[in-house]
């Protein structure tokens, strides 16, 4: 059954959904094999090309679902089966799955793409050939576990994706493991992530478990068909799901308290963090909840906890990105943000404009982070130039960090192409008319509009340091005079890194004609699976466009980028003239303040007095006190060793004595025939003769064992 | 409440016997040791004298039915005391040639055959654990009787050490067991089994973990690895014991419990000592080609009649056949008896101080310089692969016999060819004896002469009697099964 | 117990892969014994020779004399717990226990396991 399975309707393609899965994994082992002796163009086209065709099947799949949009189940294996246990894996498809394979594959194979040309760089200013493939390998295996992940028929099997992207992601965030501060900040970026998601993920397990335990089942279909009636029985029992869950999506989808591994996680290449870090992994958790809605529909407490996380999440890290100079940092604290931004709208039952701003967000900020790219390259490469210059002596340049924004500056000349990329990818955060993300940014404000005003508000006050944040960064990156000479000298990266620049652009642009207001294309699309589960009733509410909540944000954005303009273009460039070391025009006015952002209110100083550093304590005193003195000092030394010290001396006199007299005796002389080999079992050695016994005891089970079943 | 107590008499004049013995013994002078020796034998002869007496046609309960005295048993007490006297007969000379006459081992020895007889009279399976300890440990500490030699120490730890593993492989089984059956009666371990009462899971492993516990006592491959080493190491007069007696205990346990509470397990059980019983058949005899040393090589001879032994245990559910079976390995029991006394009669005659004496080769010339010890070994090999006129091949007969209509053809064709293949190291030994030159040294100890004389009668003239005698182990059994 | 395979199959999978692993290693790794690294403890004691100093045989002859008579000993309490239901049989059979208590105390103490000189 592997074309057009013929139902009432037509043929579908939904039998090709397992390649979803094949491809990624195709193309990872090919790399895996061969990719030693490939050219570097090979193995990036290769990796590409094992994406771009995943979309392709991925695109087959919403032609599919056009005629049959209710979707369907491909069931794969029988994963587990033990008593009454069983969980099969089966590829769900559906609207809701269909959408998350589209961006995937398909702004992960734009995302691909351009690592081709950015990871040589890499290559070429870095050394190591070898890190190329291990790249591209990682890669495919990321989007292989996503792919996993958003197929996926039950919660073991998501679970399974979920763990397969975090690992993943650390292997990519600690991917120049040799780099970063001391030699290992890179691989403790790594540490920090891995650990701080496996928090997060011990609260998915309990989650799932808590499940099986009242729904017998970790299958979506089984689970969403008896809320109603465990709703009815055990209301808490669904609350400690979500809200387990809940812990799940703070850890993946940087949600406070759990968000302090991202920003850390942008020592990883800037593609890495265009893909995982930004459009696709972390969104995973606004997925899960979405996918989950028939359950968040039944607890409220549930949902406005949910809502409220995301809201608070949003604005926290909102300011957090206003005082931040890396130009990647204050990316990534927007990511959080924007994360906050769906999080709060699948918390308040905004399931479409949740997944809306999913979308539009994959667009522009994998735009904004693959021109960072481009701009971060830009300035190497006028950094290698400036070196070039000063053959020979000690430049100054070695010092300077390629990502801190003071050192860039009057980089529009330079880089015109990036310029305009990075201009539309902000003016599409900012949430300016019509670009992508005012569309969806809106629906969510207006949605918290009618639900409660004060998440209305605090999202609205996020949404105006949005739009400060990023007028601030394109003013000081692009803006202005070059403050370095890295920056003056920088230069335009090649077509292979512009292209999927400019391909995101347009999708930024136009991104929100998605589900324009009135038409609501993806609404109606992802009705069919956010509406069409059995018992839950009002899954999707469609709100009505509003003039007013449209134009205070409009009004807010552009009030933000005005104030922006004026404090960093017109303050900024006097200030500029009379210090050499650029100061932020905030830390002059509002030092305190600006600290404290700078900063990022301390929190990661907070959980290492509050939780590292206790945690280390304790780990020490058990490895020096319980292991060191007792275990190994006491127990073993003093007790084991000692005894059987004791013990060897009455055993290894006579064996060793036994043995040689009996070669002395000529006991070793008859070996013949194929009795001999059985002789030689006889070792002499009691450990032996015991090991035999246990065999036997072995084999006497193992029989019993297919015998009694 | 103290009439049953009668049931078990033999035990408790023998056990008894043996403490007083250890008493008696302190006011014994040095050199007049004989004289614990003849006390000893003079304990088992009462034993004997006791057992027959009261021997009787109804099985009685003893200690709360924790024992029982049946016809089985009987049977089995007079074996023991047998293996008891023809210890005492080889082991005296023996021990003052090799300058270890402590007189602690006839107390011990008498310790240890308690110990089996109450493995016989066992009617619960605690009381087959107790009695297990209680015939291994002597048994462990005459093993290292000879001290001052490190093969005899490595011996006696050596198989301390695998019998406290064995040991704990039973004890496990029997907690399995009482976990299954809420019992550890046999009689209610079959009542529940019957019932289906009873979780056939834990069942059939806590039966297999017996198995494996009394495996290893009676040396089935692959818990036979002990052996070699052990009977090696261990004062030969011990090892002769020690081949018999602990041997018979094993297979009174094992055919007891099995037969008696397992039958309705046989579909999974008889597989496994099918393969057992086959496994140990071929194991022990081929190995037992290529050794050099007479004490190795009984040694293995030994491991290979355990599987012969263990053919007897196939027949498990078939009740028609299980007492005959029964009898079949008690009757083979006691021409293994018989036969390898006097074998190792013959190896204690010619062992010599140091462990020297112990090789095949040191036998040439045995034929010509001492045709009369040479012509008793020859009777002991032929009873031991099997040859008419002796009693070892009507034990193979009478085995064979019942295996073969229990349906085992295989099992019984493997036990054939592997007692050709053991023609082969058997003959090796009467072959040096006759065909080749050399200069044998033979102790001067009338006892072992006598000993290896009587026995090699026995062996001839038992089998031409052997009916009675087998009618007496049927009888025997049939009072067990029941 | 057929859904028990797999779990039967990841066993035999596991020690498989677990095996080949190891066999790897012996097969490609190099092997340079140096007489430390060939010791039970590398980096440790050497655990032949006497180990630990030396103790007159005596104190473990003495010990074991106690653990076994305290040990038999114990066996008192729970027959006194019941003595009266028991009545003259259990007086009878402790006797007897006892008795043969006493000859392993008079064996032990005739044979001069008791004496430090």
């Amino acid at each position: 059954m592997l074309f057009g399975e013929t139902t009432t309707t037509g043929p579908t393609f939904f039998a090709l959904a397992p390649l979803v899965l094949l491809f990624p994994l195709l193309g990872l082992l090919i790399n895996l094999i061969w990719g030693g002796r490939l050219p570097e163009k090979a193995i990036g086209g290769i990796a590409s090309g094992a994406v771009g065709l995943t979309f392709g099947v991925a695109i087959l799949q919403m032609l599919s679902l056009f005629s049959h949009p209710e979707g369907t189940v491909i069931p794969l294996v029988d994963w587990i089966t033990i008593g009454e246990l069983n969980i099969s894996w089966g590829i769900q498809v559906d609207t809701l799955s269909v959408t998350m394979m589209l961006v995937v594959s398909g702004v992960g194979c734009l995302i691909h793409i351009y690592a081709i040309a950015y990871m040589h760089d890499d290559v070429r200013l870095n050394g190591d050939p070898a890190r190329y493939r291990r790249f591209f390998v990682f890669f495919n295996l990321f989007i292989l576990a996503m792919m996993t992940l958003v197929s996926a028929d039950n919660y073991l099997m998501l679970f399974v994706g979920w763990e397969g992207v975090g690992l993943c992601s650390y292997l990519l965030i600690g991917f120049w493991y040799d780099k970063g501060k001391d030699g290992i900040g890179n691989a403790l970026a790594g540490n920090k992530a891995f650990i701080t998601n496996r928090i997060g993920d011990f609260g998915f397990l309990l989650a799932a478990f808590t499940m099986f335990g009242l729904f017998g089942s970790f299958d979506f279909d089984q689970v969403f068909g008896q809320v109603e009636q465990v709703a009815e029985l055990l209301p808490t029992g669904i609350l400690l799901i979500t809200i387990f869950m809940l812990i799940g999506v703070t850890g993946k989808s940087a949600q406070l308290p759990l968000y302090v591994w991202l920003p850390d996680a942008m020592a990883g290449p800037t593609p890495v963090s265009a893909l995982i870090h930004a459009a696709t992994m972390v969104t995973a958790g606004v997925y899960l909840i979405t996918r989950s809605h028939p359950l968040y529909a039944v607890v409220p407490q549930a949902q406005s906890l949910v809502a409220w996380v995301g809201t608070l999440t949003a604005l926290f890290a909102a300011t957090i990105a206003i005082a931040q100079f890396d130009i990647k940092k204050v990316l990534a604290y927007s990511t959080i943000s924007q994360l906050g931004f769906m999080v709060a709208a699948v918390g308040m039952g905004a399931y479409v404009p949740g997944m809306f701003h999913l979308v539009t967000h994959a667009f522009f900020k994998a735009l904004l982070f693959l021109s960072s790219g481009s701009v971060i390259q830009g300035v190497e490469r006028g950094l290698h130039e400036v070196e070039h210059h000063h053959k020979g002596k000690h430049s100054a340049g070695h010092h300077l960090d390629p990502q801190d924004m003071r050192n860039m500056g009057g980089l529009r000349e330079r880089m015109p192409t990036t310029f305009w990329v990075y201009l539309i990818g902000a003016l599409a955060l900012a949430g300016i008319m019509p670009l992508a993300g005012f569309w969806s940014k809106d629906e969510i404000l207006l949605k918290a509009s009618y639900k409660d005003v004060r998440l209305y508000t605090l999202l609205s006050i996020a949404a105006f340091f949005t739009a400060f944040y990023m007028a601030r960064q394109i003013i000081l990156v692009f803006f202005g005079k070059p403050r370095s000479e890295a920056a003056a000298y920088a230069s335009e990266s090649p077509k292979l890194i512009t292209i999927p620049l400019i391909i995101l652009a347009v999708l930024s642009v136009f991104g929100g004609a998605l589900n324009l207001p009135g038409i609501h294309a993806f609404g109606h699309w992802l009705e069919h699976t956010v509406h069409h589960v059995p018992g839950v009733k009002g899954g999707v509410e469609l709100p009505e466009f509003s003039l007013q909540v449209a134009a205070i944000s409009t009004g807010i954005a552009l009030l933000a980028i005005i104030l922006g303009w004026l404090i960093y273009a017109r303050w900024g460039e006097t200030l500029q003239k009379e210090k050499k070391p650029y100061v932020d025009p905030l830390e002059l006015t509002a030092k305190p303040i600006f600290s404290v952002l700078t900063n990022k209110y301390w929190v990661d100083e907070l959980y290492w007095a509050l939780l590292v550093n206790p945690y280390k304590a304790f780990s020490r005193w058990l490895a020096e006190q319980v292991d060191w003195r007792f275990w190994h000092d006491w127990l073993h030394d003093a007790v084991l060793v000692n005894g059987f010290k004791r013990l060897t001396v009455l055993l290894a006199q006579p064996i060793d004595l036994g043995i040689i007299d009996g070669i002395a005796n000529g006991l070793a002389t008859l070996i013949q025939g194929g009795a001999a080999y059985l002789r030689r079992f006889q070792t002499g050695y009691v450990r032996n003769y015991a090991l035999a016994v246990f065999f036997g005891v072995v084999a006497i089970m193992s029989y019993l064992i297919f015998v009694l079943r | 409440m103290w009439a049953d107590r009668l049931a078990v008499l033999p035990v408790i004049v023998i056990g008894a016997w043996a403490v007083l013995l250890t008493v008696a013994d302190l006011y014994i002078p040095e050199h007049r040791r004989r004289i614990t020796a003849i006390l000893a034998a003079l304990g088992l002869i009462v034993g004997l004298v006791v057992n027959l007496f009261i021997q009787r046609h109804n099985p009685q309960t003893a200690y709360f039915g924790l024992a029982i005295a049946d016809g089985f048993s009987s049977f089995l007490n007079v074996l023991f005391l047998l293996s008891g006297l023809l210890g005492i007969a080889v082991a005296h000379g023996y021990l003052q040639r090799q300058n270890i006459a402590r007189s602690e081992y006839y107390s011990l020895l008498l310790f240890s055959i308690s110990g089996m007889m109450l493995m016989g009279m066992a009617a619960d399976l605690i009381i087959v654990f107790i009695a297990l300890e209680l015939l291994s440990i002597p048994l462990y500490v005459m093993a290292g009787f000879h001290r001052d030699r490190l093969d005899s120490e490595e011996a006696a730890l050596k198989y301390f050490l695998l019998g406290a593993f064995a040991g704990g492989f039973v004890v496990y089984g029997i907690a399995l067991i009482y976990g299954a059956t809420g019992s550890t009666r046999i009689a209610a371990i079959l009542s529940a089994v019957q019932s289906g009462s009873a979780s056939p899971i834990l069942l059939t492993v806590g039966a297999a973990l017996i198995l494996v516990g009394l495996g290893f006592k009676v040396a089935a491959v692959p818990f036979h690895m002990w052996t070699p080493d052990v009977y090696q190491g261990a004062p030969s007069s011990v090892t002769a014991f020690m081949a018999v007696g602990a041997k018979a205990a094993g297979f009174a346990a094992l055919l007891r419990v099995f037969l008696l509470a397992f039958p309705t397990l046989s579909d999974k059980l008889v597989p496994l000592l099918w393969a057992l019983a086959a496994l140990t058949m071929i194991v022990g005899n081929i190995v037992a080609i290529v050794q050099s040393n007479i004490k190795r090589l009984l040694a293995y001879s030994s491991i290979a009649h355990a599987g012969y032994i263990l053919m007897a245990t196939v027949t498990l559910g078939q009740s028609r056949l299980m007492a005959d079976a029964a009898a079949a390995a008690l009757f083979y029991l006691l021409a293994y008896l018989l036969t390898n006394f006097g074998a190792w009669a013959v190896v204690i005659a010619l062992e010599r101080e140091e462990g020297k004496g112990l090789s095949i080769q040191d036998y040439a010339g045995l034929g010509k310089k001492y045709p009369a010890l040479a012509a008793a070994m020859s009777v002991f090999m032929l009873s031991l692969i099997g040859v008419p006129p002796t009693v070892g091949f009507l034990g193979k007969f009478y085995l064979f016999r019942a295996v073969l209509e229990g349906g085992f053809v295989g099992l019984a064709v493997i036990g054939v060819l592997t007692s050709l293949v053991s023609a082969y190291y058997y003959l090796r030994v009467v072959v040096v004896m006759y065909m080749q030159e050399g200069e044998p040294v033979v102790n001067r100890d009338a006892l072992l002469h006598w000993t290896a004389a009587l026995s090699a009668i026995a062996v001839l003239a038992l089998s031409l009697f052997a009916t009675p005698l087998f009618q007496w182990a049927t009888q025997a059994t049939l009072y067990a099964a029941q | 117990m057929s859904e028990y395979l797999p779990l039967v199959v990841l066993f035999i999978l596991s020690t498989l892969v677990a095996a080949i692993a190891v066999a790897l290693g012996h097969l490609f790794g190099p092997r340079r014994p140096t007489e430390r690294k060939l010791q039970p403890y590398e980096s440790g004691m050497t655990p032949f020779g006497p180990g630990t100093r030396r103790m007159p045989v005596r104190f473990y002859l003495v010990a074991v004399l106690f653990i076994l008579f305290d040990i038999e000993v114990v066996f008192f309490i729970p027959w006194a717990v019941v003595y009266r239901k028991l009545g003259l049989f259990g007086f009878v059979e402790m006797l007897l226990f006892a008795g043969i208590l006493e000859i392993a105390f008079v064996y032990a103490w005739k044979k001069g396991a008791l004496e430090w000189e």
